[in-house]
């Protein structure tokens, strides 16, 4: 919510501080219906985490009842849309200065509605220092959990739960954060923690951890002798100081003591042989940048050093890095990756967490919800409702931090099922489910960036039309538009704001956005009108098929699925031509094709499956279980199923007798991450031992997945509907992608 | 610079991560060692000359990476022009011919030890060329050179007997940056034509080494100094220490009261974890008497300790630094498990004692004004030592070595240091490692040079050390004051002369038991000479 502090709703400022200058509302979100709080203190930022659950608008369709006359009339849509209200729950996390903690705790309780809350889970080394205070505040009585449980339940959670957690720091590269696929198991790895001093921590499983090691030598003693050294007091303003200093004018190098030598020596002179091995003399000053970078160079080799001597003792080659020394802070993150990278030969990978700040808070809330069973869901990053890597960081974006105050929000919803990994994925460590990724590639990012933002109005229109009913819809459009170009232009600055950049995530942004702001499925009208065309044409269309012989009717059932696929409102140029010619219809589609048949779903996949069916081939058919776009929804594709088996013997015999089985993806992107599937899915896949994949559509198909290597056949299917594209992948509009894979032996 | 170079790592810029972990890989594995000599060979080949038929070990690309590389003898001359080389066969076969020179170049400070020949007969008077009295004169007749060029006088070491020679040994010292001014001179005085050899150590042996050449047409004689410091190690465990183990460890080195010294019986000296302690820190990996491999090293060391005390405390020296951490009280400035958790921190089983944060109470500004010097000085040597322990540990456990071996200039006169790695080694081990200390701390490697193949000849050693030492911590006699007193050396066949005078000190170890004579001296920032002859 950084993005949009300029806009919004005044201010309910209350008692809180004025330096606040977000609107209160938009920090503590939901706080009416939170309940179990947790809180970390730690030395300069406070952590709270609360458990609320969301109103949300959604989009539910319903089958008519048919009953009565099963009467075709031409204006009748196939089924009912109604938009009701569904409770989902929500994690929220807050992030700010101790210095306004009073204030917070005020204007939380002043909010606070749920009166079942009694007790506050309390981590952090000021959860002591300030136990009386939040008691008093809140009423709450303050459980005190222990930090490092705290901490690494949060490590899990957030390698668990949020793709692209973690990033290697990359000091030349642009940007310098690379980020990683989630592995599919996260055990065993080493947390090493730089806060005042230094824990290492060996995580073997969700609960079993251990503390193997520790040095003294950490951020206190850079923040504690960097303040005697240099008489700066602030830590920030050492590693300001630190960014500027020379460290050889104080530290001893090997080129000090071999001189050009070294070169033909193979040593490398820029090694530092003493720390502050120079400054062992009374005659003479040192400016305080120098100091500080020593100081710098000295610790961070230190804990570079020790925690490799760790890794290697126990065998690991993960190894993450957090604590306030850490946080955010690229200075140290560069010199912890050198370090790493030069003492451990570079066996061992330095790895930081987007969410390292919170890693505490999430913890301790764990700790206080178990009996939720928080860990038995999957949860998901809203990236609506959560500020990205670096939002507070003042040497990023300056205006950003002015803007926001000093506050940075994550937000995380639970999801409905849990999510695992498609069984069939070749090697799920190392599958990438994005084609293209922005964050590297800045020419397809800045093209995409454009294309979102001039797509946007289109947006913005159709949301609105989507709610004819609603007296505010323009006015929440409106600020779903604000929120969505905010965070397009925080993504141009910092494309790594949100792990890795992508196609997806700039889709699955937009949705998270619109849901933001009440417009759970503006598509709902149209698929509906679609999908009554399309059924009407279902068995003309069947039946032109079943005419033609078998090898003709393969290519015909091929193309039907493609030509369905130009029908995509989310593609620009499909859309700029429907708007012009609302007449366009699905024969000009053809035209562009060069032939045959109906929408998407009905005319196009649904004929493909009857065909597979009619061989004896089982169906498992997945859609999306939420809506994205104009994709079919889990349940609309039941409704779809139940109308066309009315129709059709085939699919009628096949869904009795369980040879068609219908079930959602879990997803509700226009694109697919094969390892973030819902369970009932990957069950189903397993039991039926399925050996071919059919993947549809430009972005389960081109922008994800095209490189996904699975274990058994597949078939990539999609229509290019975008010029650029196009172009890049070497061909036409409207070109398509006829992907056919058998695994290698 | 100690032998304890080390090496720690510094951001090198405008290069890829990727390109520096690979060049990172360089310094590390084997250490300097083997890649000191490779390039050096390399170096003689290309460099002088003509006569060197291309050597064939001298692969240029060869870097020899792999860890344990065993080496060659130090001090060999490996591949030089076939005029040096029959000089080293004089070398060994008979006495070398005058003059006699040893020199460390440091990064500071170059220091000259010169024999001057007093029983020179008259035939040999007759035979000694121009340019050898012309040296001699020039060098004995003067106490300054040029502008800067010392020639300590008090230091002077007269009626020696070196080699079968008798005469006096001067010592003499000039800043590193007047070295090509030294070199120049060499050339004008011809010095190539005498058929000497230059024994040199310290970096500034391979930084000047090629002006040498060029220049004055000398070939150093470079001796390593991780060698000589096994062999050191090694070499007085053997001798014993006054029919003693050399090797000693402490029992309850926490406890004032009841710690002791007892002695440790290095009858299995392998495998064993060499620390040296210097300026930086090394860690070595020794399996035999010449096979070993440089594990690491870390930057924070003795010139750490010291650097940040002159700058915490505004001491001068080492010994005020130590003496000021003697009395201060590090549990002000550090912070401490307990400060964070109110006692021990059972879920992982740390000790209210032990220290979360050195300097953890710093960031606070109250803290900070609350706070004496000693503090402070104290803090940094706690910090420095405990985390030379963590690592040394650390190795212990990758190499699966358990008898860790600390040696070094920082431990000397320094008990507080010696104890909290012993304490530090037990604790964190569990009993399963033991530090052991050396009797001879910081003569080690100084020792070690007799042991060089060069039996005709006589090394000199000395290199800038960071910290005096008094001598009342090496000899337990009374603090002398006379111009030259005899003290007794602990070791009964030693005898050990303090050399003082209104501005400096040393001291002279003459061991009868092998015939080596050391000499050292204490100001801050002063050589400390050292001679080892058989």
């Amino acid at each position: 919510m950084a993005e949009c502090g300029a806009s919004g709703s005044g201010s309910s400022g209350d008692s809180l501080d004025k330096s606040i200058t977000l609107p209160p509302d938009e920090i503590f979100r939901n706080l009416e219906n939170a309940k179990r709080f947790a809180i970390d203190i730690g030395g300069s930022l406070t952590k709270l985490a609360y458990y609320s659950t969301v109103q949300h608008k959604v989009a539910k369709v319903r089958s008519f009842d048919h009953s009565g006359k099963d009467t075709e009339q031409d204006h009748e849509p196939p089924y009912e849309i109604s938009v009701q209200e569904e409770v989902t729950a929500r994690l929220h996390f807050v992030k700010f200065e101790n210095t306004y903690i009073e204030a917070c705790l005020d204007f939380i309780k002043d909010h606070l509605v749920n009166t079942e809350t009694k007790v506050i889970q309390a981590t952090g080394g000021g959860a002591y220092k300030f136990k009386d205070l939040i008691e008093e505040k809140l009423q709450l009585k303050v459980d005190k959990e222990d930090v490092m449980t705290c901490l690494i339940k949060g490590c899990n959670f957030v390698l668990k739960n949020i793709p692209h957690e973690a990033f290697v720091y990359q000091k030349d590269s642009d940007p310098e954060f690379r980020f990683q696929t989630n592995h599919p198991n996260i055990f065993p790895y080493l947390l090493v923690n730089i806060g005042s001093g230094v824990s290492i921590v060996k995580v073997e499983t969700e609960d079993r951890f251990e503390w193997i090691g520790g040095s003294s030598i950490g951020g206190g003693t850079f923040w504690g002798l960097g303040a005697l050294l240099t008489k700066t007091k602030k830590f920030d303003e050492l590693l300001h100081l630190a960014s500027r200093g020379q460290h050889t004018n104080v530290d001893m190098l090997v080129q000090d003591i071999y001189g050009g030598a070294h070169e033909t020596l193979g040593l490398s002179g820029n090694l530092i042989a003493s720390s502050f091995g120079k400054s062992a003399t009374a005659d003479q000053e040192f400016s305080k940048e120098d100091m500080a970078k020593s100081l710098l160079h000295m610790i961070s080799n230190d804990i570079g050093q020790l925690a490799c001597l760790y890794a290697r003792l126990h065998c690991l080659d993960r190894v993450y890095f957090g604590g306030f020394f850490i946080r955010g802070h690229p200075v140290t993150m560069r010199t912890i990756t050198y370090s790493i990278n030069f003492f451990s030969k570079g066996e061992v990978q330095a790895l930081f967490l987007r969410h390292e700040g919170y890693l505490g808070a999430i913890g301790a809330f764990l700790k206080g919800a178990e009996q939720d069973n928080p860990n038995q869901y999957s949860w998901g990053e809203n990236y609506a409702g959560s500020s990205g890597l670096m939002s507070s960081s003042p040497e990023l974006c300056p205006t950003q931090r002015a803007r926001s105050g000093t506050f940075d929000l994550l937000e995380m919803d639970r999801l409905e099922r849990p999510l695992v990994n498609l069984p069939l994925l070749l090697d799920p460590s190392s599958y990438v489910p994005d084609t293209v990724d922005l964050t590297d590639d800045a020419l397809a990012r800045k093209y995409w960036l454009t294309c979102f933002e001039e797509a946007l109005d289109g947006v913005v229109k159709r949301a609105v039309a989507s709610q004819p009913g609603s007296v505010d819809a323009a006015e929440r459009a409106e600020k779903f538009r604000q929120k969505y170009w905010n965070k397009l232009q925080t993504l141009r600055h910092q494309p790594f704001a949100y792990g890795t950049l992508t196609v997806r995530s700039l889709l699955d942004t937009r949705e998270h956005c619109l849901n933001e702001f009440n417009f759970p499925d503006p598509y709902s009208k149209v698929k509906q009108k679609d999908n009554g065309v399309a059924l009407k044409c279902f068995q003309r269309v069947v039946s032109a098929l079943d005419a033609l012989d078998w090898e003709e009717r393969q290519l015909a059932l091929v193309k039907g699925l493609l030509a369905g696929n130009v029908f995509d409102w989310g593609a620009k140029a499909v859309s700029d031509v429907l708007e012009s010619d609302p007449q366009f219809g699905f024969e000009e589609a053809k035209k562009k094709l060069q032939d045959n048949s109906g929408v998407d779903v009905i005319l196009g996949v649904f004929p493909f499956v009857r065909e597979l069916l009619s061989r004896g081939t089982e169906v498992i058919l997945a859609c999306n279980s939420g809506p994205a776009l104009n994709d079919v929804t889990y349940s609309e594709s039941l409704i779809v199923a139940e109308r066309i088996a009315a129709m059709d013997p085939v699919i009628h015999s096949a869904l009795r007798e369980e040879r068609l089985l219908l079930v959602q993806t879990g997803s509700s992107s226009p694109c697919l991450d094969l390892s973030r599937l819902d369970k009932g899915l990957a069950v189903l896949v397993r039991e039926h031992g399925a050996d071919l994949v059919v993947i549809e559509g430009m972005g389960r198909a081109v922008h994800t997945n095209y490189h996904a290597a699975l274990c058994c056949e597949s078939l990539k299917l999609a229509v290019i509907k975008n010029s650029w594209l196009a172009e890049r992948l070497g061909g036409q509009l409207f070109s398509v992608i006829f992907k056919y894979e058998v695994p290698a032996e | 610079m100690g032998a304890g170079w080390l090496a720690a790592p510094m951001e090198r810029h405008g290069r890829a991560a990727a390109t520096s972990a690979s060049s990172a890989r360089e310094p590390v594995p084997g250490g300097p060692d083997g890649r000191r000599r490779e390039p050096l060979r390399r170096r003689a080949n290309s460099a002088s000359a003509p006569a060197v038929g291309a050597s064939a070990s001298a692969s240029p690309s060869a870097s020899p990476s792999a860890e344990g590389v065993r080496r060659d003898r130090p001090g060999s001359y490996s591949g030089a022009t076939s005029a040096s080389r029959q000089r080293v066969e004089s070398l060994k076969k008979k006495r070398p011919l005058f003059p006699w020179f040893g020199l460390d170049i440091g990064g500071t400070l170059v220091k000259l030890v010169y024999f001057e020949p007093k029983d020179i007969t008259a035939e040999e008077e007759e035979e000694e060329v121009e340019s050898l009295k012309s040296i001699r004169k020039y060098l004995t007749s003067n106490v300054a050179y040029g502008s800067t060029g010392i020639r300590d006088v008090h230091l002077e070491l007269k009626d020696l007997t070196l080699c079968g020679r008798k005469g006096n040994l001067h010592f003499i010292r000039f800043p590193t940056h007047d070295m090509p001014a030294f070199i120049q001179m060499g050339r004008d005085k011809n010095f190539s034509s005498l058929h000497t050899v230059f024994c040199a150590t310290g970096g500034g042996a391979y930084k000047f080494e090629q002006d040498f050449l060029t220049i004055g047409d000398l070939q150093l004689c470079k001796l390593d100094e991780l060698d000589c410091l096994i062999k050191g190690i090694l070499y007085i465990d053997s001798v014993g220490f006054n029919g003693r183990s050399q090797c000693y460890y402490f029992e309850n080195p926490a406890d004032c009261e009841k710690c002791q010294k007892l002695p440790f019986d290095l009858k299995n000296p392998y495998p064993l974890l060499l620390v040296n302690i210097g300026s930086g820190v090394s860690i070595l990996a020794v399996y035999s008497k010449d096979n070993y491999k440089r594990v690491t090293g870390t930057s924070l060391g003795g010139g750490t300790f010291f650097g940040l005390c002159c700058l915490l405390t505004g001491c001068t020296t080492f010994e005020e630094a130590l003496e000021m951490a003697s009395r201060g009280d590090s549990t002000k400035v550090d912070k401490l498990v307990r400060d964070i958790y109110g006692g021990d921190y059972e879920r992982f089983g740390l000790p209210g004692w032990a220290v979360a944060s050195s300097f953890g109470n710093m960031m606070s500004k109250e803290k900070r004004e609350a706070v004496s010097k000693e503090d402070l000085a104290r803090a940094t040597l706690i910090t420095i030592t405990n985390n030379i322990g963590s690592i040394a540990r650390m190795c212990a456990l990758n190499e699966n070595i358990n008898q860790v071996v600390f040696v070094g200039n920082f431990l000397r006169i320094n008990t507080i240091a010696m104890r909290l790695l012993a304490y530090a080694l037990d604790y964190w081990s569990k009993g399963q490692l033991k530090a052991l200390f050396s009797e001879h701390e910081g003569w080690c490697d100084r020792m070690c040079r007799r042991d060089l193949n060069f039996p005709a000849t006589f090394l000199l050693f000395f290199r800038p050390s960071l910290e005096p030492i008094p001598p009342h911590s090496l000899l337990s006699t009374s603090s002398p004051t006379g111009p030259s007193p005899s003290v007794t050396c602990p070791c009964s066949s030693s005898i050990a002369l303090y050399v003082s005078s209104s501005l400096h000190s040393g001291i002279m170890l003459k061991c009868s038991r092998s015939p080596l004579l050391l000499i050292t001296s204490f100001p801050r920032r002063w050589p400390r000479y050292c001679l080892l002859t058989r």
